[in-house]
């Protein structure tokens, strides 16, 4: 259990209705960098807030951390699959 | 017996226990190992092996191998040469049938052999397929290393402890202990890991020992095995000084009791003061192990051949034995009567902690061994680790046609041959097709004899075979220490303590424990259909939505409108992904223009709560989420009676008309300010009262109190899942799984695809228009059997779809379900089968709800 929460990489929602292609690479591509990467994150045992941080993918170092302004391009990051049904 | 007392020997003869082995007690001092006790007391078969049931004796003392494991006070594969008697102990051998001298299953190397060459798992014992599990009871009981015991429980508590220092140093042998001594004296803050439990005289740093380092991670993360206790260690700096690891030499009969590594007979002297045998010959490739003789002679033994591999170029070793014991060594053909071979190799640089930790590794042909090179910055080695190992001859990769590579795992010469003759021609490819260093030691004592005799079997260098990549852990750890301290927190809902005061049967569901029935689910959901129950769903999801944005925010979130939900109104929803995948579901009831009440599924609830902040963090849209979870108790009273006997609880007006169905009002129900929601999930006239969490027992004890004459019972989650199924109500990841769609789930009405855009809504187009792969459908048994959930569909003998729920329903009197099927079978009266217990059981589509198709008594 970790204190903050890492929510993947973030990519740009499409504005407009995508073709298959670009929805599907909107969904389910990443570009899984060796360097620095725009992230989403979340102060999960804490106040909740989620934030976006600059982390090297190499060296796992965060250069910078902010909070999201208006109309950020956002992940499509899919919430984890339940481990049990849900009653 | 002992010898008379050593320089510098770790036993201490004042102080002596009993510990027991095979049945008979065995006498120990304190400063003994287990291993060096039994020795003492003449034991020399210490294991039998892996494959073959070959006795096994002490090999290298220092617990690397595997020959030595032993099963002590119920905990299996323990090394007994490196761990401390306890009075009192039992230890017993194990992989044996009967004792150590005399194992039954020795057959399998007399007969056995021919017939399990390398990779004989992968060839033989494949048909006939219904004897697959008997065979794997035979290789279980025949093959392998002890056996936990499942019955035992917990007998060590095991913790982690996180540790921050300057600098690690890794091995507290002359060079580590100089490392730690010059980082002290700079001031730095030192820990030091030793893997000898040896005593350590004042330092000016901390020394955990025994123990060892389990790896090197990401970020310099090293855990530290110390028994029971598993330390995180993060330092600045790691000084490795793992030193070297004696190399057995390929021969024929090299695997017999009393043959050995050098330094293992070195400690049997001089730790413990044990005559390691009467007769020895030595065979070495360097100084350090070839000064063994000046030990043995000091300690009494004969030694009668000393061959120095650098200057003698040996051909052929051989031993022989009897009983698999040494009793005869022949050198080129020379034959000694002797009871002890010491024979080693070059001594090989520990380096795996190195590698792991981004070290390359490259080969010294002139020394015969793998040498760590261009470390990664914060790494250092120090010692005999970094190659710095004096004058050595690079052994020959067999001595003679024979012999075990690998004795962890009993490869043999000729398993390698026939690995490379198949075509397993690369040290990664014989590794995971011969074992060979994936048994207990590692690697540490079988890696560099393997790839030496792949080079010599290829005609190439050992730098062209290469190493296999290095991976935690380096040394075995047991699982115990790795899962830490039991931690399982149970989330109770404020009623639970009535739940088990009524004798529910309590099971896990996600974080929370819930009542599963309270002894007759049948009986539960009988009375749901012609009185009322009441059930806990405290453990539900809720969300307020609340702001001038949340009308906005749910259009955006939920396939289905929400713009035109009048306050005092609940509809249903479903979340999907933008992938299109059915995420979660539940109720929202709009209790203002700009205020909504979510409810989500139980286990969903930290997910949905994260989902909806997140997407707010994204449109930061002007709105509030608040959860109120753990604060709002929630109770369903549903069935036939429910409104009589809400009406002796309220003053609001509960109707028909005052509360029509997915209506959602305030009201106080026996003194408590509650939400009431008329909705039904298990098909019955319902509703479903929220209210703080402290009323939690009051209300629910009066419920019952007040509703006893009426046949007001609790019902657990075992009869709310035969009542949803009478209703073809879907459970969230019990009927849907990662590629369900509200589409496909037979929910088309609620993605509102006319809507300029919600999560999901582009997927839900894609899949509109692609035409549905399968869907989910209702089906009934035509006999009474209820298949298993998860059974297979079955049509024209093919694998077509799949079970997802499936009960006996009393009310019905019929086995019902529901099911994924291809599209043409989703039609009414559509025949399938299913396959229960290898039968073909008949099922029928059913696409309308089992029980009030038309909702009448939902509606009542």
């Amino acid at each position: 259990m970790n204190e903050f929460a890492y929510a993947g990489e973030v990519t740009s929602r499409p504005r407009e209705t995508p073709s298959l292609e670009e929805l599907t690479d909107y969904v389910y591509f990443r570009r899984n960098v060796a360097g620095v990467q725009r992230e989403w994150w979340q102060h999960r045992f804490g106040c909740e807030l989620w934030f976006l941080a600059d982390r090297d993918t190499r060296t796992n170092e965060v250069l910078r951390v902010e909070l999201p302004r208006e109309r950020e391009p956002v992940t499509a990051h899919e919430p984890p699959v339940p481990e049990t049904p849900a009653v | 017996m002992r010898l008379p007392p050593q320089p510098g020997e770790q036993v201490d003869r004042s102080r002596a226990c009993v510990f027991t082995f095979e049945g008979k007690p065995v006498h120990a001092y304190a400063g003994d190992t287990i291993g060096s006790a039994l020795f003492a007391s003449g034991q020399r078969v210490f294991s039998r092996s892996f494959k073959y049931h070959r006795p096994r004796g002490l090999l290298c003392c220092s617990g690397s191998c595997a020959n030595c494991m032993m099963t002590v006070d119920g905990t299996p594969n323990v090394r007994v040469c490196v761990e401390p008697p306890r009075p009192g102990a039992v230890v017993e051998p194990q992989n044996v049938l009967g004792s150590l001298d005399r194992d039954l299953l020795s057959i399998v190397d007399k007969v056995g052999r021919p017939f399990t060459p390398v990779g004989f798992y992968y060839r033989t014992m494949i048909r006939p397929r219904w004897l697959w599990p008997a065979y794997e009871s035979f290789l279980r009981n025949v093959a392998g290393l002890g056996r936990v015991d499942k019955h035992r429980g917990r007998t060590t508590r095991f913790d982690a402890e996180h540790r921050r220092v300057d600098v690690l140093v890794v091995g507290g042998g002359r060079s580590g202990l100089a490392a730690a001594r010059e980082a002290a004296a700079r001031g730095d803050h030192v820990l030091l890991v030793d893997e000898n439990a040896r005593r350590h005289d004042d330092e000016p740093f901390e020394i955990v020992a025994p123990g060892r380092a389990v790896g090197i991670y990401e970020g310099g993360l090293v855990p530290v095995d110390a028994g029971s206790l598993l330390l995180r260690v993060r330092a600045r700096h790691i000084v490795v000084a793992t030193g070297t690891v004696e190399q057995p030499l390929v021969f024929p009969g090299n695997d017999l009791v009393g043959v050995m590594l050098p330094d293992g007979v070195r400690r049997l002297i001089r730790d413990f003061a044990l005559r390691p045998g009467e007769r020895a010959v030595i065979v070495a490739a360097d100084d350090r192990a070839l000064s063994v003789a000046d030990d043995l002679t000091a300690a009494g033994v004969e030694v009668l051949e000393v061959a120095d591999l650098r200057e003698r170029d040996v051909a052929r070793i051989e031993a022989k034995g009897r009983n698999g014991r040494v009793r005869q060594v022949l050198v080129d053909g020379e034959a000694v009567d002797c009871d002890l071979l010491v024979a080693s190799g070059s001594p090989q640089p520990a380096y795996s902690l190195l590698a792991q930790a981004g070290a390359r590794v490259s080969y010294d042909a002139g020394r015969g061994v793998f040498v760590p090179t261009e470390l990664p910055p914060g790494v250092e080695a120090v010692g005999r680790v970094t190659g710095e190992l004096g004058d050595l001859g690079p052994p020959r990769a067999c001595y003679g046609d024979g012999g075990f590579v690998c004795v962890c795992e009993d490869v043999a010469v000729k398993d390698m041959k026939r690995a490379i003759a198949e075509g397993f021609d690369s040290i990664e490819l014989a590794k995971r097709y011969t074992t060979v260093t994936m048994g207990p030691c590692q690697g540490r004592l079988c890696h560099l004899g393997a790839i030496r005799l792949y080079a010599h079997e290829q005609g190439t260098g050992e730098a062209a075979i290469g190493t296999t990549t290095a991976r935690p852990p380096w040394a075995p750890v047991t699982l115990g220490l790795l899962a830490g301290r039991p931690h399982e927190p149970a989330k109770w809902t404020s009623i639970h303590h009535r739940h088990v005061e009524a004798g529910a049967d309590v099971i896990w569901t996600g974080a929370w424990q819930r009542p599963h029935s309270y002894g007759d689910a049948p009986a539960e959901a009988r009375n749901v259909h012609e009185t009322v129950g009441v059930i806990d769903v405290s453990t539900l999801g809720k969300l307020l939505v609340a702001g001038p944005d949340a009308t906005e925010f749910l259009e955006r979130l939920y396939p289905n409108r929400y713009g035109d939900l009048k306050p005092g109104r609940v509809r249903y929803g479903v979340l999907s992904t933008d992938a299109g995948r059915i995420m979660d579901d539940g109720t929202v009831a709009r209790l203002g223009d700009e205020t909504f009440y979510v409810t989500t599924t139980s286990t969903g609830a930290d997910g949905v709560l994260g989902w909806f902040e997140w997407w707010n963090a994204v449109w930061q849209l002007d709105v509030e989420v608040v959860n109120l979870t753990g604060g709002v108790a929630a109770v369903n009273v549903a069935g036939p009676r429910a409104r009589d006997l809400l009406a002796r609880l309220t003053s609001a007006d509960v109707s028909s008309e005052g509360l029509k169905y997915l209506d959602a009002r305030h009201g106080h129900v026996a003194g408590v300010p509650c939400l009431m929601l008329r909705i039904g999930f298990v098909g019955e006239l319902g509703y479903e009262l929220h209210f703080p969490s402290t009323y939690g027992e009051y209300l629910w004890d009066t419920l019952l109190e007040r509703g006893a004459d009426l046949g007001a019972k609790p019902f657990g989650l075992e009869a709310q899942r035969i009542l949803r199924l009478e209703k073809q109500h879907i459970i969230v990841g019990q009927d849907t799984d990662s590629e369900s769609n509200v589409l496909d789930a037979g929910m088309s009405w609620i993605a509102k695809l006319e809507k300029d855009d919600f999560v999901g809504k582009w997927a839900l187009e894609h899949a509109k228009a692609r035409g549905p792969r399968e869907l989910l459908v209702g089906f009934e048994m035509a006999n009474g059997t209820v298949p298993p959930e998860g059974g297979q569909v079955v049509r024209g003998g093919r694998l077509s779809g799949r079970i997802t729920s499936a009960r006996w329903s009393e009310q019905l009197g019929r086995a019902i379900g529901l099911a994924w099927v291809p599209p043409d079978l989703a039609e009414e009266d559509a025949g399938f089968e299913i396959r229960v217990d290898g039968r073909l059981e008949s099922a029928r589509v059913r696409l309308r709800p089992f029980f009030d198709p038309e909702g009448e008594r939902l509606k009542a």
